[in-house]
């Protein structure tokens, strides 16, 4: 058991709203600035929020952190509205575990 | 038709080659068992994934409207000042368990029971910045818990795809060509030995000529 840091990295705007619940907050609005953050990031903190249009742009940085444990980098809609990647995030892991996505195709 | 391996068909390689094979078929019985074993905890785990993603990102749009809200009634420096300093700190406890062999991330939020809820004052903001702070406070614990679930997805599902690769190899490679090495060596000795016989045959007949 150990502890660990929280951040959350996106623009100003939605940022400002984590730092009110004392979060650690990082801004990021392009894409090389994202991964710089993220890089420096991945060694100091364990979990790392990040807004869903920057993991879109960096996706490949993001694919090797996946098979570690810690830090594990979760993409969080911004701006009110979702543009899916998160949900594709699930998507693609059930296709890559069972071969085809049976969770969202789902008859019901 | 798997290609035979380059072995010598000798009846000490067939020994081995037959323990070999008794490895490698038992070894695939394991795999294929683990492989089920994790897709069924895979799949509880993608479940909760979905329900607790649509959950937080629900949650999380009506925290950033209100938020925004708060932004747009009060002025821009108000709110920049109010947050700019955090009364708590988020803590968070990380440990590990291990599922089919796999690390997975175990996280859970540390309550801290210091500070306020509220890092600033009153009397200087509105409402709405107090509701968006209330309702991302309560959002915390399961954007946490969703880390946590979506990382374990992640991992079980690499795995998964990292296991089925040895499954398909033991089963459609290695064991065809040990079995086809095997049927190669059987039959080259079976040869060897009629020859044997005929030769020995023969030559029986050769003396019986002759005396």
């Amino acid at each position: 058991m150990r502890e660990g840091k929280i951040a959350v990295v996106g623009d100003k705007d939605l940022i400002l709203a984590f730092k009110a619940i004392s979060m650690e907050v990082f801004c990021a609005d392009t894409k090389e600035e994202g991964e710089a953050i993220v890089k420096k990031l991945a060694k100091t903190h364990s979990v790392i929020f990040i807004t869903e249009n920057l993991a879109e742009q960096m996706d490949s940085l993001l694919a090797k952190y996946k098979t570690k444990a810690y830090p594990a980098i979760i993409p969080i809609p911004d701006g009110g509205k979702s543009n899916g990647y998160g949900m594709k995030g699930i998507k693609a892991d059930v296709e890559r575990a069972i071969g085809t996505d049976i969770l969202f195709n789902k008859e019901d | 038709m798997a290609e035979r391996l380059n072995v010598n068909p000798t009846r000490m390689e067939l020994k081995r080659l037959k323990t070999r094979l008794k490895m490698a078929v038992r070894g695939h019985k394991l795999l294929k068992d683990k492989s089920d074993e994790m897709i069924r905890r895979f799949m509880e785990f993608a479940n909760q994934n979905k329900a607790l993603r649509e959950q937080v990102e629900v949650q999380l749009k009506s925290a950033l409207t209100t938020f925004v809200i708060a932004k747009a009634v009060s002025d821009d420096a108000v709110i920049q000042e109010a947050v700019a300093m955090p009364s708590k700190s988020v803590k968070i406890e990380l440990d590990s368990q291990n599922i089919m062999s796999v690390e997975v991330p175990l996280i859970s939020v540390k309550a801290s029971t210091d500070g306020d809820k509220y890092p600033y004052s009153f009397s200087g903001v509105t409402a709405e910045l107090d509701n968006s702070v209330e309702v991302m406070n309560g959002l915390l614990e399961s954007m946490v818990k969703l880390a946590e679930v979506e990382k374990t997805c992640n991992m079980l599902a690499i795995e998964i795809e990292k296991n089925r690769r040895r499954v398909n190899a033991l089963e459609y490679v290695m064991i065809p060509q040990l079995e086809e090495t095997i049927r190669f060596i059987t039959m080259k000795l079976d040869e060897n030995e009629r020859s044997t016989i005929v030769r020995l045959v023969k030559v029986k007949a050769m003396i019986a000529e002759e005396v």
